[in-house]
C-alpha cells in the first residue's frame, strides 16, 4: 500500500500545510515528463496527466483488491473454528452427510490454494461467492450494507467537518483564552470517549429517557423503504418526494451519526486548531493584512485555504474509519450495515462474507485516498499538473 | 527634518516601542518626502524593521507604543483600528523580504493583486484586472495577462518580488515601506529591482522607506540615509554626506565593514 497513506505530514500535527504538500515527492500528481516519443495510443495519457495519474491508481487498486484476498483467505483460515459447526443446526452437525454436503456446496472439500483460486476466477466475473449465513450472494448483502453505512458516515464526517474545523478555527484565534481551554477540553472528552459507551449512554437518554430520539434501525416500524436510487434513505426518500420517509430516515439517522461525530469532532479541532496556528504565522498572512483586508477575508481565503491541505489528510482517514469501523455503533442502535454485517459474519466463520467485507474496506481507504490526493491538487496549485 | 517640514508625508516623531518589558525603539525620528528613496541602514535588531511594521500598525500584539507617526498631518498611532486598516495597503504599503514566503502559494496572482483594489477602490472584477495587468507591466512581467491566471511557484524569485511590488504599488499608495526588498534575491537580480524601485518612486512620486543592513544597495539608490542602533536613529542626512564623511563612529564602523571600502 502506499506509503503516503501514513499521515506522517498532516498527522504530526505540527505541519505547515504549505511545505507538506509542496515538498512531497512521491507519486503525488506527476511532473510532466518530456515525452521524446509519440505513439499515438499514449497521446491521451500524455496529455493528460491526470488520466495517466487515474489509471496507474485504479492498477494499484487491483493489487490492493488481491492482496487484500489473500490476506483475509489466510487469516479467516487459520481461525480454529469449523464453518461447518458455526453455520450448521445443533442436530444437523451430528449427521456427517448433511455436514458434508455442506462442505461440498461452499467448496470446501477442496485444498485451500484450489479454494482461493476458485474465489478469485469467481470475483473476476464479478461474484463474491454466497454467504454462508444469509444463503444471498455476498454482492447482494453488501448491497444494501454498504449504502446504510455510507449514509451514517457521510452524514457523521460532514457534520463533524463543519463543527470540528469551525471549533478549530475558533480555538486557533482565541490560543490560550478561555474559548481554547474549553475547546481543548471539549475535544479532549471526544477524542477519549469510548464510541460505544457513548452510543449507549445516548441512546438511554434520549430514547429511553427522553424519548426524544427513534428507536434502532433506519425506519420507523411499518414504513416501507424508499425507492432505491443511491440506497440512502434520506437522499432517496427526498428524491421521491416522500417527505415522512425522509424524515423518519433522518430522525433514526440523527442520533448514532451524531455519536460518531464525537470522535472525529475531537480530532479535526485538535488538527485545524495547530495548521490555523501555524498559517498565522506566515509572511503571507501578515502580508495580506498589511494590504488592508478585512479580517474574515484573510481567514478565509488566505489562512483557510493554507491549513486544509493537514485537515483534509486527517478527514480522509477519519472518513476512511468511520466507513469501516463502525460495528459497535452499528449494532447498538440496530443498524443494518457493514460494522454490523462484518461482526455477524465473522463470529459465524463465514468466508465469503468476510472476504466480501475485506474487499469494500480496502476500496474505501483506496477510494478516499484517492479523493484526498486530487483534493490536493484542487487546493494546492504546486501539486496540480501543469 | 530638514527645511520644508510641510511636504513631508510621513514623519515619525519620538517613536518608542516596548514589548514584552523590553524597549525595542527608543525615540525615532525619521521623515519622508514624496519622490525620494530614504535608505533605513543597522545591524540586525537595530529596530529598521519594526519602525517599518510600526508605520502600517501591524506590530505583534502586546507591543506599546509612544510618539507619534504622523501621515499627511494624521496620527497613525491614535488612529482607530477601522480607519487604520482602510489607510493601510491602501496611502501605506509595504514589499517584504522573502517574495517565496510573502505571496501565498495557492492564490493565483491575479487574485492577489486584485482582492485588495476592490476592496480598498471599489473596482468591479474587470476593471481590476485591467489594473492588475496593467501593474504587472509597469513591473516588467512579460505576458501580464496570462500571468495573472498563474501561480508564485511558476515565477522567480526576482519576477515574484516585482510582483510583491505590484501589489504593493495597486492602489496607488503615497508611502512605501520595502523591508530588505533584494535581501532573498540573487546578486544577479538585486540590481533590476532596485531599479525598478527608484525609477517608481521617481515616477509615481512615491515617498520610499527602504530598509537594509547593506550600504551598498543604499548608496545605490537612496536619497537620505538614516542608521540605527539599538532603537536610536545615530545619523541621518543625505546619502552623499553619511556615506562619505559618516559624524557617527558607528556609521564609520558599518562602512569600514563594506569589501572594498577606500573607494566609495
Amino acid at each position: 500500500m502506499s506509503p503516503r497513506w501514513v499521515p506522517s505530514k498532516g498527522a504530526g500535527g505540527k505541519s505547515t500545510g504549505v511545505e507538506g504538500a509542496g515538498g512531497g515527492d512521491g507519486d503525488r500528481l506527476p511532473a510532466r515528463r518530456p515525452t521524446g516519443r509519440r505513439l499515438p495510443g499514449r497521446r491521451l495519457l500524455a496529455r493528460h496527466p491526470l488520466a495517466r495519474f487515474l489509471l496507474r491508481r485504479t492498477a494499484t487498486a487491483v493489487l490492493l483488491a488481491l492482496g487484500v484476498t489473500l490476506v483475509t483467505f489466510i487469516l479467516t483460515n487459520l481461525v480454529p473454528g469449523d464453518p461447518a459447526a458455526a453455520n450448521l443446526g445443533q442436530r444437523a452437525i451430528g449427521d456427517p452427510a448433511i455436514v458434508a454436503q455442506f462442505r461440498h456446496h461452499y467448496g470446501l472439500d477442496k485444498p485451500l490454494p484450489v479454494q482461493y483460486v476458485t474465489y478469485l476466477g469467481n470475483l473476476l466475473h464479478g461474484d463474491l461467492g454466497e454467504s454462508q449465513q444469509s444463503h444471498q450472494p455476498v454482492s447482494t448483502d453488501l448491497s444494501t450494507a454498504v449504502p446504510a453505512t455510507l449514509e451514517l458516515a457521510g452524514a457523521a464526517i460532514v457534520v463533524s467537518l463543519i463543527v470540528g474545523v469551525a471549533f478549530g478555527v475558533v480555538a486557533a484565534l482565541r490560543r490560550d483564552r478561555f474559548t481554547d481551554q474549553l475547546l481543548r477540553v471539549v475535544s479532549l472528552l471526544g477524542v477519549s470517549v469510548p464510541t460505544f459507551w457513548l452510543a449507549l449512554l445516548a441512546f438511554y437518554v434520549f430514547f429511553y429517557r427522553l424519548g426524544w430520539a427513534p428507536g434502532s434501525g433506519r425506519l420507523d416500524p411499518g414504513m416501507t423503504a424508499p425507492p432505491d436510487v443511491t440506497g440512502l434513505y434520506t437522499v432517496d426518500a427526498a428524491l421521491a418526494g416522500q417527505w415522512p420517509v425522509f424524515w423518519s430516515a433522518a430522525g433514526h439517522l440523527a442520533l448514532p451519526a451524531l455519536v460518531l461525530t464525537a470522535y472525529t469532532v475531537g480530532l479535526l479541532t485538535r488538527f485545524t486548531r495547530s495548521a490555523v496556528l501555524e498559517v498565522l504565522n506566515q509572511d503571507y498572512v501578515r502580508a495580506a493584512r498589511a494590504k488592508g483586508l478585512p479580517g474574515r477575508t484573510v481567514l478565509f481565503q488566505y489562512v483557510l485555504r493554507a491549513a486544509l491541505v493537514p485537515v483534509i489528510t486527517v478527514a480522509g482517514l477519519a472518513f476512511g474509519a468511520l466507513l469501516s469501523g463502525t460495528v459497535l455503533v452499528e449494532s447498538i442502535f440496530a443498524w443494518p450495515g457493514l460494522g454490523a454485517y462484518a461482526y455477524r459474519s465473522a463470529t459465524t466463520l463465514d468466508l465469503p462474507a468476510v472476504m466480501g467485507v475485506g474487499l469494500v474496506v480496502g476500496l474505501v481507504y483506496l477510494t478516499v485516498n484517492l479523493a484526498v490526493d486530487v483534493l490536493y491538487g484542487v487546493i494546492d496549485p504546486r501539486v496540480r499538473v501543469q | 527634518m530638514t527645511d520644508g517640514d510641510s511636504v513631508d508625508v510621513l514623519r515619525i516623531s519620538g517613536l518608542t516601542l516596548d514589548l514584552g518589558g523590553r524597549r525595542i525603539l527608543g525615540g525615532v525620528d525619521l521623515a519622508l518626502r514624496p519622490g525620494q528613496v530614504h535608505g533605513l541602514a543597522g545591524e540586525s535588531g537595530s529596530g529598521k524593521t519594526m519602525t517599518g511594521l510600526a508605520a502600517l500598525g501591524l506590530l505583534p500584539p502586546g507591543a506599546r507604543t509612544g510618539g507619534r507617526i504622523e501621515l499627511e498631518g494624521t496620527d497613525l498611532l491614535t488612529l482607530p483600528a477601522r480607519q487604520l486598516a482602510a489607510l493601510r495597503g491602501r496611502s501605506v504599503s509595504m514589499v517584504f523580504q522573502d517574495p517565496s514566503t510573502s505571496l501565498h502559494p495557492m492564490l493565483s496572482i491575479g487574485h492577489q493583486l486584485t482582492d485588495h483594489l476592490r476592496h480598498h477602490l471599489k473596482l468591479d472584477r474587470k476593471a481590476a484586472k485591467e489594473r492588475a495587468a496593467e501593474l504587472l507591466t509597469q513591473v516588467r512581467i512579460p505576458n501580464p495577462r496570462e500571468a495573472l491566471g498563474r501561480y508564485p511557484h511558476q515565477f522567480s524569485g526576482g519576477m515574484r518580488q516585482r510582483i510583491a511590488i505590484a501589489i504593493a504599488l495597486a492602489c496607488e499608495p503615497k508611502v512605501l515601506i520595502a523591508d530588505e526588498p533584494t535581501t532573498a534575491l540573487d546578486v544577479t537580480v538585486q540590481a533590476g529591482v532596485l531599479r525598478l524601485l527608484r525609477g517608481l518612486c521617481d515616477d509615481l512620486g512615491l515617498a520610499v522607506l527602504l530598509v537594509t543592513h547593506d550600504l551598498g544597495v543604499m548608496s545605490a539608490i537612496a536619497d537620505e540615509v538614516s542608521v540605527m542602533r539599538h532603537g536610536l536613529v545615530v545619523e541621518t542626512g543625505p546619502r552623499g554626506r553619511v556615506l562619505t564623511e559618516p559624524q557617527h563612529a558607528y556609521t564609520r564602523q558599518l562602512l569600514d565593514a563594506l569589501p572594498g571600502r577606500s573607494t566609495v
